[in-house]
């Protein structure tokens, strides 16, 4: 067979295995992609993860085609000499080609991400940890309800400065708010990953790390640490509510008067802790 | 071409036993557990935490121990229980001295019946959050119980486990609801851990010591 024939049928190969790919992966089973539609930022994300599998599928396509047809045409016999390809030298246009098509690729997809970054999702930084001074923001950061999330191995609180400072091992936010996550930790490096949420922000001992969502629905969302932290890290989970509004004012008065002894002993409020113990170890 | 094969194969078998055997060997380091005693419908967990191991391989470690049916200290902190139970009632003795809270909110008492702790035979719902010495925390129970230190000047001090009550100690007392059959961790939120990077490395990070299992079945 010639060259011209073996290219014909590998890119008639590809082409084939490349729109099954889309149809499956992207029209079939694209709505169902993690993480879900609870907020603008895991909308953009599930957009943000579909655009760029459907761009990786032909990739992907191509690498597999390849080498299948490679391996099954151009096998060497058992018994014939052990021999390599002719090498290809001095081919500028495959080489510029190439180069140029990667390119485009890679600069076009960091394009992309920064754009949607910065400015898609209602300008809130995709649900990403910002650090302590976050450049993009919601029209409203202002009156953003603060919440803080307090890392320590192995479990997860929460901060309310709104409302006395109580703290509670319980997150519950309200539908339809600006909520501005103040994440940091108390001992080792974790990552507050609230999954349908579209939040994931490192929380580091003695940093502030920002996160913006607003929630359009109501619903649960799993709270996750993504950094590995220790012996327990693995269990290091929890589960969120998002509530309306009236809920959510009865439950915060609810957690102010059941921690009323303990928030006396907290520390006043701070976007950063690391009180040391009496003894440290 | 065959036998180089045969010795890819065989390398990487010995590789993965190497690993499994690795890892039988970490399993099997894994405490025995202690079963409480059980009066009723009421299992009893009867456990003490000691400022010193006092034996191999790591004496200098802050440790749980728990008492078996019999009435002999275990270092183990694999706590099984009887799902026929309906609460488990809890004693710590309690022979270390304070280190105190990195996260005052851990003073708080939660998830005991009542919502408190006989601290020495004291009904308390918090501590101050200097005192304690360790917690007994088991977040999936939304359980946690401060264990208040001994005053640092007291004379009669354990100095290995397992520590006797005419030692110095605190007795925390509480009961809890008997789960559902699974597995719960429980830990302690102190750092404690003498020695180690702000007291959060070696017994803190190692069943055994200063983290268990509540075995539920």
């Amino acid at each position: 067979m010639s060259e011209r024939s073996h290219l014909r049928n590998f890119l008639l190969l590809w082409l084939g295995l490349t729109v099954v790919l889309e149809v499956v992966v992207v029209v079939i089973l694209g709505h169902d992609i993690p993480p879900g539609s609870m907020t603008n930022d895991t909308r953009a994300q599930h957009d943000v993860i579909v655009t760029l599998t459907a761009i990786a599928l032909p990739v992907l396509a191509m690498v597999w085609t390849y080498l299948a047809y490679a391996a099954v045409n151009f096998r060497a016999s058992a018994d014939g000499p052990l021999e390599d390809g002719a090498p290809d030298r001095g081919n500028a246009r495959l080489q510029i080609a190439w180069v140029a098509v990667t390119a485009c690729m890679v600069l076009g997809l960091a394009a992309y991400g920064s754009i949607d970054l910065l400015s898609g999702a209602g300008s809130s930084g995709v649900g990403s940890g910002e650090g302590p001074n976050p450049l993009a923001k919601p029209a409203n950061a202002g009156k953003a309800l603060q919440v803080q999330v307090i890392a320590q191995q192995w479990v997860w609180t929460f901060r309310y400065p709104a409302y006395g400072g109580v703290e509670t091992p319980m997150l519950e936010i309200p539908v339809g708010t600006d909520v501005e996550f103040h994440v940091t930790s108390l001992d080792v490096v974790h990552s507050f990953w609230a999954i349908e949420l579209g939040v994931k922000a490192d929380a580091v001992p003695g940093a502030d790390n920002v996160a913006f969502v607003t929630a359009d629905r109501t619903g649960s969302f799993q709270v996750r640490c993504n950094e590995l932290c220790g012996l327990w890290h693995g269990h290091m989970n929890t589960t969120g509510h998002v509530v309306g509004a009236s809920v959510f004012k009865q439950w915060i008065g609810g957690q102010e008067s059941k921690y009323a002894g303990v928030t006396k002993q907290l520390p006043p409020y701070s976007t950063t802790y690391y009180p040391q113990p009496i003894r440290n170890g | 071409m065959r036998g180089r094969l045969l010795g890819v194969i065989a390398s990487f078998g010995l590789l993965v036993g190497v690993v499994v055997v690795y890892f039988i060997f970490i399993l099997e380091e894994a405490p025995p557990g202690v079963a409480a005693s059980v009066h009723g419908t009421t299992a009893q967990l009867t456990l003490q935490t000691d400022a010193s191991y006092g034996h191999a391989p790591y004496p200098d470690w802050v440790t749980y121990e728990a008492r078996d049916p019999s009435g002999h200290w275990q270092h183990s902190t694999i706590l099984k229980i009887p799902a026929g139970t309906r609460y488990v009632h809890v004693t710590v003795y309690e022979y270390d001295t304070a280190t105190g809270l990195r996260n005052p909110f851990f003073a708080y008492v939660r998830g005991t019946v009542g919502g408190v702790i006989q601290l020495n035979g004291r009904p308390m719902n918090y501590v101050d959050a200097a005192s304690p010495a360790h917690t007994f925390t088991a977040p999936d129970l939304g359980l946690n119980v401060p264990l208040p230190g001994i005053d640092s000047s007291a004379k009669n001090q354990c100095a290995a486990a397992p520590c006797r009550t005419s030692e110095a100690h605190n007795t925390i007392s509480f009961t809890f609801k008997t789960p559902k059959p699974g597995n719960y961790r429980f830990q302690c939120i102190v750092p404690c851990a003498l020695g180690f990077l702000y007291g959060f490395g070696g017994p803190m990070q190692t069943i055994g010591y200063m983290d268990g299992m509540i075995e539920v079945a």
